[in-house]
């Protein structure tokens, strides 16, 4: 029994470790019942693996058998891995267990897809029931919306569950064709756009009534697979942009490809993820949500792809010249936030502080400026005298030959945000 | 001119209040545990009084808001000594200045609350992360830590509404005490360890039998997570720095 549960857990785990979301904030269950757990709106990191990926929910298959057989799955048909499944009773004693322990916030569980659509649903929905009405159990929930399942199994699914989400797999319905051709993009538009509009009906009427129960309260979210296609970094980022916009969707996952086929229409196995341009999509991704660019500002077809050897803050400071020095003591916030070098948290203080008088150099490093990267696009108050005006060109050296050597160090894989 | 006080909340407080008081001028605040006395340097020990260190909070509450109120507090929970000087220097520039002083982030006492407050709440967002429960024979799910500030006062109510239905103990083994969370209410606890117990494990015959079975399975799973293509160690330590392996089951040798 204990190698059996070993055994499974394995498996199961290993299959789902693919999928990148870990984000376990947004919801904001609280404990009213005496039961266990509750939700945070920031959300808990509990551990993080070896590749420095945030361990925060049990992320698991139901099973991994599966009738479809996309490319660029692990779980796919014609693969030859071992395959397993979980009992209800196992999820429900395993999320438990672990989340008394303070392991996880929570559980995200998706399947491969078996017998049908409505079936592998109906397993789900067990599940997350039996967690929250016999287990009263408030933790974090993110289920996996099964394409195809029926809008009644989801409805229900999305009164137990925290988030959903449901995978766009490739950036566009061609690179999806290629890899996956029983799938199209409309799959996913569909269930994304039901819940999407329980999502508002459900606000809507708690305005109206007040013990209206919560509906799916932390989102949904997607996911994209980066590199196993051709797609320009411009194409991923319209299509992010246009489902942020017509889903409200919460996260926009992208996802280098981790080779794991010989099939040749995929980069073959023994490839290396490509970390740093996922980097440099989250990136733009935070340039959109928090720092006001449009994303036809980073990229368009004069752009199309990111920049490798810089961040897309600084792309963009460089390309748009006419726009600098921004002088720091009288400027409006917007563009404050747009100078390379200074982040949300900075932007908030400087704005602050300068209403107790003209702020100077050591203030704006002691205040988290990243003095170095910003000098050369503001002014403040003691600002050296500059007698010619740099180039973009000029400035993106100076910055490059300075983090050189910090940048050959830290190896190409780094997560840093601006 | 330096002020020694016994190092508790109250006795800071006062600390201001004797000050505003005498006004002696310019004062360096230090804590007994640290003030070696100086020649040429006068010293005055404050004698720690509720009702003064009542009448300066009841104060502060009315020039600072909820947010700041906590920086505050946070900022004397880290324990470092030239914090509580600036913890001291602070409350006199916000009572001597006009409301809304506390967000001149070019004064250097805002910024250094800001910072300790800063560091101090990511100890605690950690402890509430790191922490790892092991089930005890009768029931308790145990943990000890030995956070680098005194954290506990501050995660006390995260783990009161998370676990609601289960008793648990929080042991600070460098502070020599505790909270236990008895199903209605959280107490503050010591505990004295018998010699030779082994104070960071618990004895395995003390645990709940299912115990080892979770552990197991727990380190199986952080293993099965790992992705060995996108290996990143320098991120991994950045995230998880050395010092906090100890609590982690997943990071504990078999
Ligand atoms: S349907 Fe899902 S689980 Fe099945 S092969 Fe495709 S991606 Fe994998």
């Amino acid at each position: 029994m204990f190698d059996r549960i070993r055994e499974k857990l394995n498996i199961l785990a290993d299959a789902a470790k693919y999928d990148v979301s870990c984000s376990s904030s947004g919801g904001t269950r609280k404990n009213t019942n005496k039961g266990l757990g509750d939700s945070h709106a920031s959300g808990i990191c509990h551990t993080y693996t070896e590749d420095g990926r945030c361990v925060s929910l049990l992320k698991i298959l139901l099973t991994n058998h599966c009738i479809y057989d996309c490319l660029f799955c692990v779980s796919r048909k014609s693969n030859d891995v071992k395959r397993a499944a979980f009992t209800v009773d196992e999820v429900v004693e395993l999320t438990m267990n672990f989340y008394r322990r303070n392991y996880i916030e929570g559980l995200f569980l998706s399947s491969g897809i078996f017998k049908n659509a409505d079936f592998t649903m109906e397993r789900l929905l067990l599940v997350v029931k039996k967690l929250r009405l016999e287990q009263n159990y408030n933790g974090y929930i993110h289920l996996k919306t099964i394409p195809g399942a029926s809008d009644e199994l989801i409805k229900e699914a999305g009164l137990y569950a925290d988030r959903m989400s449901i995978n766009l797999e490739m950036p566009t319905e061609a690179g999806l064709k290629l890899l996956a051709p029983e799938k199209n993009h409309g799959e996913v538009i569909k269930p994304l756009a039901f819940v999407q509009q329980q999502i508002s009906q459900f606000t809507a009427d708690k305005k109206l009534i007040k013990h209206v129960p919560t509906f799916v309260p932390a989102g949904q979210s997607t996911q994209m697979v980066i590199g196993a296609t051709p797609e320009s970094d411009k194409d991923i980022m319209y299509t992010a942009n246009t489902f942020y916009k017509n889903f409200s969707l919460k996260r926009v996952y992208y996802s280098g490809y981790v080779p794991i086929s010989n099939d040749t229409r995929m980069p073959i196995l023994g490839t290396q993820p490509p970390l740093l341009r996922e980097n440099r999509l989250y990136q733009t991704d935070w340039l959109m949500r928090f720092y006001g660019f449009k994303v036809q500002e980073i990229l368009n077809d004069a752009n199309p792809n990111l920049d490798i050897d810089i961040d897309p803050k600084l792309s963009w400071a460089i390309r748009n010249m006419q726009h600098f020095p921004v002088d720091i003591n009288t400027a409006d916030y917007k563009m404050i936030l747009r100078i390379p070098g200074i982040g949300v948290m900075s932007a908030q203080k400087i704005v602050q502080a300068r209403k107790f008088g003209k702020l100077r150099i050591d203030q704006l490093k002691k205040i988290g400026v990243a003095y170095n990267r910003a000098k050369h696009f503001i002014v403040c108050l003691d600002s050296p005298y500059q007698l010619k005006d740099y180039q973009g060109t000029q400035i993106k050296a100076f910055i490059l030959a300075e983090s050189q050597s910090k940048y050959l160090k830290t190896d190409n894989n780094q997560m840093i945000l601006f | 001119m330096t002020y020694i006080f016994d190092g508790t909340f109250q006795g800071l407080l006062t600390a201001v209040f004797e000050w505003f008081e005498r006004k002696p001028g310019k004062v360096v605040l230090k804590s007994t545990s640290i003030f070696q006395p100086e020649a040429f340097v006068e010293s005055f020990t404050v004698n720690t009084n509720a009702e003064k260190a009542d009448r300066v909070w009841a104060g502060l509450q009315n020039k600072l808001k909820k947010d700041w109120q906590r920086k505050y507090y946070c900022t004397y929970l880290s324990e470092i000594p030239e914090a509580y000087n600036h913890v001291f220097q602070f409350t006199i520039y916000i009572f001597q200045n006009q409301l809304g002083a506390e967000s001149n982030y070019g004064n250097p006492h805002v910024i250094a609350l800001a910072k300790y407050a800063k560091s101090v709440e990511r100890e605690k967002h950690r402890m509430e992360a790191f922490i790892r429960f092991q089930k005890t024979g009768d029931g308790i799910f145990y943990a000890n830590i030995d956070p680098d500030f005194n954290v506990l006062p501050l995660i006390s109510s995260h783990f009161k509404n998370r676990y609601a239905d289960q008793p648990w103990v929080i042991y600070d083994l460098k502070r020599k005490y505790g909270l236990h969370y008895n199903l209605t209410s959280v107490e503050e606890i010591t505990i004295s360890f018998s010699n030779g117990a082994d104070k960071q494990n618990l004895a395995p015959v003390l645990m709940d039998e299912r115990e080892a079975l979770y552990t197991t399975l727990w380190k199986d799973y952080f293993k099965s997570a790992n992705i060995v293509a996108r290996k990143n160690t320098k991120l991994h330590l950045q995230h998880v720095p050395k010092r906090y392996w100890k609590y982690l089951t997943e990071k504990v040798p078999i």
